[in-house]
């Protein structure tokens, strides 16, 4: 089992290295000058030169890289070239806004995903099934920007019950807080159930099918005792690796869903940044967002290891 | 009142007969045996005595046990007789238990719900019934789970949950049939003694006639979902009155007609088979309890007579063969297993040779390695004079071309998306001379013939073949290019009795006609009796008995080989034994 | 083992037939092509010329002379559907492209050499999974501007380490069976039967996983647009239309309704098409037990 912990975590760190290595990369084959970015058109070479220097862009392409990611591991991504404060001040700022709202999204689409999935497998072929399994056909299909417009009109604008947009920030209490990330996150979290719960029936489809499942049976345990005690954890190692998966398409969603609501996260920061190309703001962010994906997946690589035996024995 | 009494079953899927009107008894403490060959719904019956028959079957007629009118029953009832008053065991041990759950869990987890005994009474009465299928806590605790265990062990685990509440009627769907002879035989004493210990009854499935002949008190023989004649074993089969029981019964105990075929090489064979198959162990007064590596020294004096023989068509030479192992430690090597272990041997043109031996002992890695498709980690095979070791494909075409394979499994050996002629012709491919599209033809054909097959066969796909003519289909593709050595890997245990007779037939043939030497992998003693002339015992990766076939199968000298005959099921044994009880 | 060999090798025409019996398949496949028709009936014709912006025509409800409204410069909704719908299908199918070209050559390249290539790939795929299309597209955008090919390439590369566990998975089932024993037997190299052996038999799977990834993309793209990292205008799109809509959104809802049923059908069409050749290629997960 450590070795099995140890081998996942070496391969994180190893993703997480090279993976900075392609963001910082990608960033550095970047036509135009950040300095002269920053200063216009209209600055001096003595004024250029200077700020070069100070922002350490005459410094060596691997020795540049490993200041940055050396920075990287003591949170420090440099400094904004559009705002002149530090990148993890803004992005401090923002994040309090998208990880909530990512966190909401995945409790939400868990909890609606695994009893519906469980209940469509458990009646397979029957009314009940077809109509959800229809229904999450829908919910696949639906994006999810799409699904926030018609949320906005129905619950904003119809039956104003919510507000349209905006944030009104974690200072105005906790409530008008959440108010503001209830729509984002059922935009999010309802597409990303509707293909969790038809991972998790097909799974449990195909564990029901199982020689086990019939040994069980032949103990004499009810069908739907042995669907819970038997199948399903069995049928969840799928289904974790999903979700795993589907972080990634949260945090992604999340980067649209701001933009749909107005609300100040860390997807409005890398539009913004893009367009302001200030680039050193879009690299903090993807790094981040990367690192947490790579992390996500470490821990369902993990979370194996506790649902199955097999790769707790000694490998 | 008999304890299970089932009267006219019928049972359609989606509109399919499967059973037809069967009738079949079983009293307190009786043995029934169920046999018949595949689709002819043995498992279909039992099923239908748990009710567990899939959703889409519709059964009707009558199954009564103990008074009970199981096809009448709700759920909530069958779960009452499930697993306390009826146990199950199933043919598959390694994939029938929870691979998530351990197994004291899965042994306590029925006698909890039937008795609602608290978990540490349950786990008590699950430890004793685990000591009693042979698992003692000492080296099998509750808390393993079932990838630590063996076929063999995960097999006693399912009969213990079946048996844990010692139930009035066991069910038993072809226990051992994915096991080897040697756990059969420990398996089915196991199931014998906890029937003759409790009185249940037992209803024995199984497609071998030897297997429930030397079982059952009565038995059944069923075909296409009928009953086709039961009664007391030993009087059913002694009479045979039946005609269909009269074929199965022949097919079991069927040896093909061998005829030597007629060529110098087959007298080159005789002549020098004639020193080399001197028994390598004969003469050794009794087996010493660690012979592995006593037998050494004869085994290499063995050796050597066998590879003085520069006219060998095959001679493997010291071949070892290991496989990373399981990694222990992240800081150790793991140490490898060694499959193969320091084997030599060699054969002459024409001869058919069985390898034998214990799932696992690494028969089907040495045949492998013979093939070419797997390399030694250690020695050297030569083949017609070649060496087969280190050479890359383009080196190995020609001895390709004289070495050929049979598999097993008659569905998985062929692409099911080509037609049979591009399949069977797939070794022409091993030719200097690319053949023309009508020579290719020709050559199918010809296969095909030699097989008993028609060359209209050729246009085919092969799942519009059944098994035993897929496995025609397999040899014809084997012996396309002549081959002088076709190795056959288990070639016909995957196939019924009836056609497996069949099928061992036309290897007999093909042997006499063509001269193409054998080496047959195989457990089963009847097949490498009924086509061998030698045999060769393997065992942990080591031969460790060789001679001729008869002599080593009726007096056999190493353990590994004691073990494998007294296992071996065979139905004349069997007979006269019943006879001798049943009068 | 019998059951999956059962479907192989038979006829065009009777696949067609079980095919079409399938719900699944008989509905996606209407709507696919429903969609295919429109997207290339609209090189010929559309209802009216999508570059001309007729201002006296802006923000009209839907009516029998415009059936889907107008937009804010006065085009017609259902002609930018018709015209957007070229533009979604293509960024989809060449990033499907892309992934299938990249991804299984590398799948089954791994599958047949194992050991370090194997680990190679997926480490690979690690580091690729770890990008969502977004990421890559707000990179690409970032270093490149705004533009279509962003959304393909961003896609596509999202589509290779998918497209590689599939035909590495699939190839790796192979492997060890039997008739590919007999190959090897048979002298064949690894190339040789990967060609003649492994994709065909693994073509089912990638069938079926392009669906997939055609519907995965046609939202995807649709998401890119819509937040300004795909086609640009005047080009339009559908992701596009419905931004547009968005501050319209409380005197013009139809400007949101039509764009996205036209995204939530295409991809429904896709999917029901997926999950009917899945059940109709793979008798395995159609069989009741």
């Amino acid at each position: 089992m450590t070795a099995y912990i140890l081998k996942r975590l070496l391969i994180g760190i190893a993703t997480l290295v090279v993976a900075s290595v392609v963001v910082f990369s990608m960033l550095e084959i970047v036509p135009g000058d950040p300095a002269r970015l920053m200063l216009g058109i209209n600055a001096t070479d003595d004024a250029l030169q200077a700020l070069r220097q100070q922002m350490g862009l005459d410094q060596p392409l691997v020795w540049r890289y490993l200041e940055w990611a050396s920075g990287l591991l003591t949170l420090d991504f440099g400094r904004s070239y559009t705002y002149s404060v530090p990148v993890i001040d803004l992005i401090a700022e923002r994040i309090v806004v998208s990880l909530p709202l990512a966190v909401i999204a995945l409790v939400m689409s868990t909890a609606i995903a695994i009893p519906v999935g469980v209940f469509s497998a458990s009646r397979r072929g029957r009314p009940a099934d077809t109509i959800s399994m229809g229904a999450t056909q829908f919910g696949v299909a639906v994006p999810n920007f799409w699904f926030a417009l018609l949320l906005i009109y129905i619950f904003a604008v119809w039956l104003r019950l919510v507000p349209a947009g905006g944030f009104p920030g974690w200072s105005a209490g906790v409530w008008p807080a959440l108010t503001a990330l209830i729509l984002p996150a059922v935009a999010l979290a309802l597409p990303q159930a509707a293909i969790l719960a038809r991972v998790t029936r097909s799974s449990l489809l195909e564990v029901l099918g199982e020689d086990y499942i019939r040994t069980a049976r032949a103990k004499g345990i009810p069908y739907r005792h042995v669907l819970w005690r038997h199948a399903l954890r069995n049928a969840l190692i799928p289904v974790v690796t999903i979700l795993g998966l589907q972080f990634a398409f949260l945090l992604a969603g999340t980067i649209i869903i701001e933009n749909v609501f107005y609300l100040p996260g860390l997807g409005r920061l890398v539009f913004q940044a893009i367009t302001q190309r200030d680039l050193i703001v879009v690299e903090g962010v993807v790094m981040l967002l990367v690192a947490a994906v790579i992390v996500v997946n470490l821990l369902v690589d993990l979370s194996y290891a506790l649902v199955d035996p097999r790769l707790r024995a000694n490998r | 009142m008999s304890l299970l009494e089932i009267e006219n079953l019928s049972v359609e899927i989606d509109g399919t007969p499967i059973l037809k009107g069967v009738d079949l008894t079983i009293d307190q403490g009786e043995v029934m045996g169920l046999v018949g060959e595949s689709g002819s719904g043995k498992s279909m019956t039992a099923l239908a005595v748990m009710g567990l028959l899939p959703f889409a079957a519709r059964a009707a007629g009558r199954v009564s046990f103990g008074g009970i009118d199981i096809l009448a029953a709700t759920e909530d009832q069958m779960c009452a007789l499930r697993g306390d008053d009826i146990g199950m065991v199933f043919q598959e041990p390694m994939t029938a238990l929870n691979p998530v759950k351990t197994i004291g869990e899965q042994v306590a987890e029925g006698i909890r719900w039937h008795t609602r005994a608290t978990r540490a009474d349950a786990e008590a009465h699950a430890r004793k019934i685990l000591d009693r299928v042979g698992l003692p806590e000492a080296k099998f605790p509750l808390s393993v789970y079932p990838h630590q265990l063996s076929g063999g062990q995960r097999q006693r685990v399912v009969i213990a949950i079946a048996c844990a509440l010692k139930p009035k009627l066991l069910i038993a769907d072809e226990p051992t049939t994915a096991l080897d002879v040697v756990l059969q035989k420990q398996i089915l004493e196991l199931l014998r003694d906890l029937v003759d210990e409790n009185r249940m009854g037992l209803l024995l499935i199984s497609h071998d006639l030897a297997v429930v002949t030397d079982m059952s008190d009565r038995i059944t023989v069923m075909r296409h979902g009928e009953v086709m004649e039961g009664g007391e074993t030993a009087r059913t089969l002694s009479r045979q009155l039946h005609p269909y029981t009269r074929q199965l019964a022949q097919a079991s105990m069927h040896v093909p007609q061998r005829k030597p075929f007629a060529s110098p090489s087959w007298g080159d064979r005789a002549a020098g088979a004639g020193g080399g198959s001197d028994r390598t162990q004969a003469g050794r007064p009794s087996a010493t309890p660690e012979r592995g590596r006593d037998a050494d020294p004869e085994l290499v004096e063995g050796k050597a007579d066998w590879g003085k023989n520069q006219s060998a068509l095959l001679s493997v030479e010291n071949i070892v063969r290991d496989y990373p192992g399981r990694r222990t430690s992240l800081f150790r090597k793991p140490e490898p297993v060694r499959a193969v272990d320091g084997v030599s041997f060699s054969m002459q043109p024409g001869q058919s040779t069985a390898l034998v031996g214990r799932s696992g002992c690494g028969k089907s890695t040495l045949a492998r390695m013979i093939l070419a498709l797997d390399r030694p980690t250690d020695g050297e095979i030569r083949f017609i004079g070649e060496a087969l070791t280190g050479k890359d494909e383009a080196a190995l075409k020609s001895a390709r071309r004289n070495m050929q394979v049979v598999f097993q499994d008659p569905y998985g050996s062929f692409d099911p998306r080509h037609k049979v002629e591009r399949l069977i012709a797939e070794p022409l491919h091993l030719m200097e001379e690319k053949p023309s599209a009508k020579e290719r033809r020709d050559k199918v054909a010809a296969a095909l013939h030699e097989v008993g097959l028609s060359p209209r066969d050729m246009d085919k796909y092969p799942h519009e073949f059944s098994g035993g003519q897929r496995q025609r289909l397999s040899i014809a593709r084997a012996i396309i290019t002549r081959p002088k050595l076709v190795v056959a890997d288990e070639p016909v245990s995957a196939l019924d009795v009836s056609i497996r007779a069949q099928i061992l037939d036309l290897f007999a043939d093909l042997n006499s006609r063509l001269g193409v030497a054998y080496l047959f992998i195989t457990h089963d003693l009847t097949v490498a009796r009924a086509i061998t002339d030698d045999v060769m015992v393997m065992h942990e990766g080591r031969i460790v008995e060789r001679g001729p076939t008869a002599e080593v199968l009726d007096h056999p000298q190493s353990d590994a080989a004691k073990a494998l005959v007294a296992a071996a099921p065979d139905l004349h044994r069997a007979i006269a034994r019943r006879l001798q009880e049943q009068g | 083992m019998s059951d999956s060999a059962d479907i192989h090798g038979e006829t065009a025409a009777s696949f067609a037939a079980k095919a079409f019996a399938n719900r699944s398949f008989l509905a996606g496949f209407i709507i696919t092509t429903l969609i295919a028709v429109m997207a290339l009936v609209s090189f010929l014709w559309t209802p009216y010329d999508v570059t001309k912006l007729i201002v006296a025509d802006r923000m009209q409800a839907p009516s029998a002379a415009h059936l889907f409204g107008t937009d804010h410069f006065g085009r017609d909704v259902l002609s930018m559907i018709m015209v957007g719908a070229r533009n979604s299908i293509a960024v989809a199918l060449v990033a499907v492209g892309i992934g299938m070209g990249l991804g299984v050559p590398l799948g089954c390249w791994a599958a047949a050499r194992g050991g370090l290539a194997d680990e190679i790939l997926m480490r690979f795929n690690d580091l690729v999974f770890a990008f969502p299309a977004l990421l890559s597209a707000i990179m690409i955008t970032a270093i490149f501007g705004p533009g279509a090919i962003n959304a393909i390439i961003a896609i596509g590369i999202f589509n290779i380490p998918v497209f590689a566990r599939v035909a590495r998975a699939g190839s790796l089932a192979l492997w060890p069976r039997e008739f590919i024993l007999a190959a090897r037997a048979a002298g064949k190299g690894k190339a040789l039967i990967t060609v003649e052996h492994i994709l065909p038999n693994i073509a089912n799977l990638l069938l079926v996983q392009g669906t997939i990834q055609f519907a995965l993309g046609i939202l995807a793209e649709a998401g890119l647009s819509y937040v300004g990292l795909g086609a640009q205008p005047p080009m339009p799109s559908w992701g596009r239309m419905l931004f547009d809509a968005q501050t319209r959104m409380i005197v013009a809802p139809y400007l949101a309704i039509f764009p996205g049923f036209a995204i939530v059908f295409t991809v429904l069409g896709l999917n029901l098409l997926g999950d009917g050749l899945s059940d109709v290629l793979d008798p395995k997960l159609r069989r009741q037990r």
